[in-house]
This record gives structure tokens, sequence and C-alpha cells, in this order.
């Protein structure tokens, strides 16, 4: 099967009844909404199954998309809506920007995981780490915008944002990033330098 | 604290290439002219460089082929827009304009208009008993639900105004 299609293409052969065309756009987008899930869920059984659902769910909805966004906005769209749903389901609290009390949570979770990274010099891994630190809206938001390819428009439309709340919240989001950095890899930043 | 803040948001905005074509400018001033900026600059930038060098996660192995065997069993839900029938909308609209105008008529219809004399329009009206159908539960609970339905409608046009405003700007 040719894998030079692009999302539309693809999705008109799902939608004429090549099913396994959907192979394609599964294999296309399934880091992305895993690593996404995986913002939500910290746990990558949870986000495995959570990322499973929401494929499902798009294939389910595949007649719905009308082409007047990118299908990856589209997706990402279901990939937020079931990512609050399972923090509800899960009894999780979603935090607000503002709640520092996260982060002593975080903070104290984490304290073995800053162990282990101690250990890893690997800059890549040390702003995985960095960023799994982080509270899913900020992780998420870091994610849409420099790993999943979505301008502030589209991302404003995922999350149901205006525009200028949401580049307020990337902002916000990357300056805990750095303070994180900060705090708990001072040593592998430093070494960067 | 919040000189601080602007200098961020102002420098990333500029590192994501979002600022005006002035903003531009003048932060490129900025850079040459002030160490602080300077300097604030390139913490930000390495922040940014390091986050756009972060891997996205791989799911397992089998990943894909689990969906596809899920999918398998499924078939696609038609399309929202084909179940929903404009035409039932569009009764749904014409049976509340007709029950609104209706009570209009209705209230209207208890004005004597061939009344001569010193009788005024607006004391005919004074002289419809409102009471009569505004003391009834389901006439409130219906004028209650158009009120709402009013003011929905109206929330939609104004944020589709509002957007087109944005996009027109």
């Amino acid at each position: 099967m040719s894998t030079g299609l692009n999302d539309s293409e693809i999705i008109g052969k799902v939608l004429s009844g090549e099913q396994q065309a959907y192979a394609l756009l599964v294999n296309r987008y399934q880091s992305y909404v895993f690593t996404l899930a995986l913002r939500f869920t910290k746990n990558r059984e949870d986000a495995e199954e959570l990322s499973q659902d929401i494929f499902i769910k798009a294939y389910r909805s595949l007649s719905d998309f009308r082409g007047t966004a990118k299908f990856s906005t589209w997706l990402y769209t279901i990939v937020n809506n079931a990512c609050i749903s399972f923090l509800r389901k899960k009894k999780l609290e979603v935090h607000s920007l503002d709640n520092e009390k996260f982060f002593e949570v975080a903070d104290n979770q984490d304290s073995g995981m800053r162990a282990n990274m101690i250990e890893q010099k690997s800059k890549i891994a040390m702003v995985n780490k960095a960023i799994a630190l982080l509270g899913p809206d900020d992780a998420e938001i870091i994610t849409l915008f420099y790993k999943s390819e979505q301008s502030l428009d589209e991302i404003s439309k995922i999350l149901g944002l205006e525009i200028n709340t949401a580049k307020v919240r990337l902002h916000r989001a990357r300056t805990r990033l750095k303070e994180k950095m900060e705090t708990y890899f001072a040593e592998e930043v430093k070494d960067l330098n | 604290m919040n000189t601080q803040r602007t200098i961020e948001e102002r420098l990333w905005d500029f590192i994501d290439g979002t600022s005006t074509v002035d903003e531009k400018s003048n932060v490129e001033r900025l850079l040459e002219g002030n160490l602080e900026w300077k300097a604030k600059y390139h913490e930000l930038l390495e922040v940014h460089q390091l986050i756009q060098a972060s891997e996205l996660e791989e799911p397992s192995m089998r990943f894909s082929k689990n969906v596809m065997d899920q999918i398998a069993k499924l078939h696609i839900a038609p399309a929202t827009k084909t179940y929903i029938n404009k035409k039932i909308i569009r009764g749904i609209g014409i049976f509340f304009i007709l029950l609104v105008a209706g009570f209009l008529v209705y209230g209207f219809g208890q004005v004597n208009w061939s009344t001569k004399g010193d009788d005024s329009f607006l004391e005919n009206i004074n002289k419809v008993n409102f009471n009569k159908f505004f003391s009834n539960t389901w006439v409130n609970a219906f004028m209650i639900i158009n009120v709402v339905l009013g003011l929905f409608l109206l929330d939609n046009y104004l944020s589709n105004k509002r957007k087109d405003y944005r996009k027109e700007a």
C-alpha cells in the first residue's frame, strides 16, 4: 500500500470502504497521540489503552471530518476530549495553571526520578523527563506546539480557547518547564552551557 | 516581576515569530543595546531549542495491529449532518414562532380596538389581563425556555460575529 498519500486521500479511501487504509493514519499519528495521552495519564499502559480508544473513536466518527481543518487538528481535538474524560473518570485533579500545590506533589513524587536522571546526560531525556514533571495542561500545550506541528490558532481550536489565552498558556508552560529544568536538572543544564 | 513577565512574553513572541513587524524591530534593537534583554533572550532561546530537541514517545510494537483488529469489527458511523434533518430543525423553529405569535394574537385580541373617544392605545394595552396567562405554570415554563433559547441563539450569533471580525482583522 502506498504511503505517499496525504491524509485526505487516505480518509477518502477509508470512507469508500478500504478499512485497511486506516492503518496508514494510525502509523502516521500513533506517536503523537500516544505522547499526548502519556502527558495526561503519566503511565504507559493507560496511555496505550487511551490512544487505542482515541483511534477507534476517530475511525467511528471519520465521516464527520469535513476537511475544513487539518486531520491532525481534528484528531488532537478528540485526544484532548478523551484525555479530559480519562482524568475525570480516574478522579484525578485537573490542576489549573496557578495551582502551585500540584508542583509540590509532583516534586515529591518525582524525587526518585531525579536520582536516575543524574546518571543520564542526554539532554533529550532530560527535557522529556522535565516535561513529564509538568501538569497535564502545560505538558499538552508544549507537545502540541513543538512536536505536533500545530499553530497557536490550531491549538486554540483544539483546546477550545481564545488564541491569546492559548498564547499566554504556552508562555507560562515554557516558563514552568524552565523552572523544572533548573530545579531538578541543574547539573545537566550547567553541563549543556 | 510584571516587567520581567512582559520581557519574557515579548521575547517568546519574538522567538516564535509571532511578533508584529514593528515589535520585531523593537526587540531587535533592545537585544543589541540592552544586556538584560540579551541575557534573557539567550536563556529562553536555549529552552526553546531544548524543547525542540525533545522526542515523541512510542507506543508498543503491536499498537497499530491492536487498533486495526478492533476496528475490523466496527463500521464508520454516518455523518452527523446526515441524520440531523434540517427540515426537522426548521419545523421546531416554526413551531416556536407560531406559539409566540399565538400568544401575541391572544393578548392583543383582548384590546378593544374599536373604542373611540379618550381611550388611547396605551390605555387599551393596560386593560389586557396579563395575569390570566402569566400565572399559568406551563406558560411560564414555556416563556423561560424561549428566553433561554433566545439568549443561546444571541450568544451564538455574537460569537460568530466576533470570529468573523477577528478573521478580517
